[in-house]
């Protein structure tokens, strides 16, 4: 049941557990014990909204941020990757594969801000050798939802 | 010009649809949300698409041999061994048609004589009585019952048999009511047609959309594969309708007659769409078994939704329609319908539009996202809770 019910979730995190429980066959009180397992478990370690930052009129910014670091003995790259998501600023932080080393996802509210938070504090850390910084203009699809309009069903309303 | 003289009487006293009508109401209607679909919502799998692309690019699109590409015939045969160990010889035994629809017109106007009584278990699909209509037979529905689950049982059917009967139609998992037969329903059913004369339409077009239990054909019963005319297709299992492909398996003699038909009438089927349908059948398990788990929340979800609301819904095993039972608002399913449309702006289709025994019920599709569903439901609760005050 936990891969069927975290699919769900990752669908829509604000289905009641009724609703679950019907979904999968299953009693409302067999989701909410599995849910707790899972949250106590850190197999779920949140829960969040996917926002369309247009409609929002949120005017922050969003740039991705491809780093290119030493990595250092023993630790390789954690170390640095642990300082770099104790900032706010960083929405996430994914060790790579391919050219680069970390990919960071920063928000800010002006684009100076950004540019500035990867100037004097990502480039200045210990072991960065380069950055390469890509403002997002807009976004299409986040986490499988779509936040530009989707396309029309073409199916009609009524067939046999 | 007089075209009532014109037009051939058959085809003027030719029923239309009876969907037709509430279709044209809810056409002119905006923002309308519907549950009245009965293809699937999923995008036909990647592969099947790029092999297609492949072949445009690749291939001189002609026609095939009449009975289709015999890669494709070999893959069918491969495919429902698979599937349900059924023996059947690409070469001699199967016909590759534009959509189960050709199957089941070829199958009825290359077996029924005129005034051949042929069996239609009802509610069903809407195409089989005029068929047998065209070729001068008479229909004889078969209703089935809701505590029966939407089952044929064997007493129904022996009561219908007369010394005319040629054919029973038997479509399951069915549409509109989701009920499915097991084998041991079927196995009552085979037994009384074994040693007749009569033989079996099987039209499992929804045969990978069950839940729970694999599907079972009529033709893998002991006796039944020389007495079945078995009806399967593309459009529903990898969500392919538009790519009009089916196929049709019997008995050699059978096909032998029936492949003049289609060979007059259509030629040969799709060209694209079958060097498709291989790599569907050789190489999409998973893609299939991933649009069943999905059908399979969407209908458990429905099932509990609708009950909640008061409209009993019987759990329906297959297909992707639940039935509910309209009853309790004293209502007829017509009316039920347009007064749902109208008030809260929802699309179920009247139970009655697939036969008679469907009034009292409404006929909903999930072949939709559960975003929309639960849009759906929440507003058929509002029309409910009017309704009773």
């Amino acid at each position: 049941m936990m891969n069927e019910l975290l699919d769900l979730l990752r669908q829509n995190a604000r289905l009641t557990n009724a609703q679950l429980a019907d979904m999968l066959g299953k009693t409302e009180e067999e989701i909410a014990a599995e849910i707790h397992l899972m949250e106590v478990k850190g197999v779920i370690r949140g829960y969040s909204a996917i926002i369309d930052d247009e409609l929002a009129k949120s005017n922050e910014v969003e740039a991705i941020i491809e780093l290119r670091v030493t990595p250092k003995r023993d630790c390789g790259f954690d170390e640095i990757a642990r300082t770099i998501m104790m900032y706010d600023e960083v929405e996430s932080v994914s060790l790579m594969s391919g050219s680069y080393d970390l990919s960071i996802c920063v928000k800010g509210r002006t684009l100076k801000e950004v540019a500035l938070f990867v100037s004097q504090r990502l480039s200045a850390l210990e072991g960065v050798v380069s950055t390469a910084t890509s403002f997002v203009l807009k976004r299409y699809k986040e986490k499988g939802i779509f936040i530009a309009e989707e396309e029309q069903d073409e199916r009609g309303l009524i067939c046999p | 010009m007089n075209y009532e003289k014109i037009l051939s009487q058959r085809v003027q006293n030719m029923k239309p649809s009876g969907i037709r009508k509430f279709f044209d109401l809810a056409a002119q209607m905006d923002d309308v949300i519907s549950l009245g679909v009965g293809e699937p919502d999923f995008q036909t799998p990647w592969s099947i698409r790029k092999t297609a692309i492949n072949v445009l690019e690749r291939k001189r699109i002609v026609y095939t041999a009449n009975s289709g590409l015999m890669e494709l015939r070999k893959s069918i045969s491969a495919y429902l061994k698979r599937k349900n160990n059924l023996e059947y010889d690409g070469e001699h035994e199967i016909i590759v048609t534009v959509g189960g629809s050709e199957a089941i017109d070829i199958a009825i106007r290359g077996l029924v004589n005129p005034g051949d009584e042929v069996l239609i278990v009802e509610p069903s699909f809407v195409c089989y009585a005029p068929i047998v209509e065209m070729t001068s037979g008479v229909p004889v529905p078969i209703p089935t019952k809701e505590e029966n689950k939407f089952k044929l049982t064997a007493q129904e059917l022996r009561e219908k048999i007369t010394e005319k009967t040629k054919l029973l139609i038997l479509p399951f998992p069915n549409n509109p009511t989701g009920g499915i037969m097991t084998r041991e329903d079927l196995e009552e059913i085979a037994e009384v047609l074994r040693g007749t004369d009569i033989m079996v339409l099987s039209d499992e077009i929804y045969s990978e959309m069950t839940y729970g239990r694999k599907h079972c054909s009529i033709a893998e019963l002991e006796g039944m594969h020389e007495r079945t005319l078995l009806v399967n297709g593309f459009s529903k299992a990898f969500a392919m309708t538009g790519w009009r492909l089916g196929y049709l398996c019997a008995p050699e003699p059978v096909i032998r007659q029936l492949v003049k038909i289609h060979q007059y009438a259509i030629m040969s089927s799709p060209t694209v769409s079958q060097y498709a349908a291989i790599e569907a059948l050789e190489n999409c398990d998973e893609e299939v078994q991933h649009m069943v788990k999905e059908y399979n929340v969407r209908r458990r979800y429905l099932v509990e939704a609708f009950n909640r609301i008061g409209l009993t819904c019987f759990e329906p095993e297959g297909a992707f329609y639940v039935f509910p039972c309209i009853r309790s608002t004293g209502l007829t399913s017509e009316e039920f319908c347009e007064q749902l449309l109208a008030k809260e702006k929802v699309a179920v289709v009247p139970g009655n539009a697939f036969g008679e025994s469907g009034e009292g019920f409404v006929r909903v599709s999930y072949a939709y996202s559960l975003k929309h569903l639960m849009e759906a439901v929440e507003r058929i609760e509002n029309f409910i809770r009017e309704l009773k005050q």
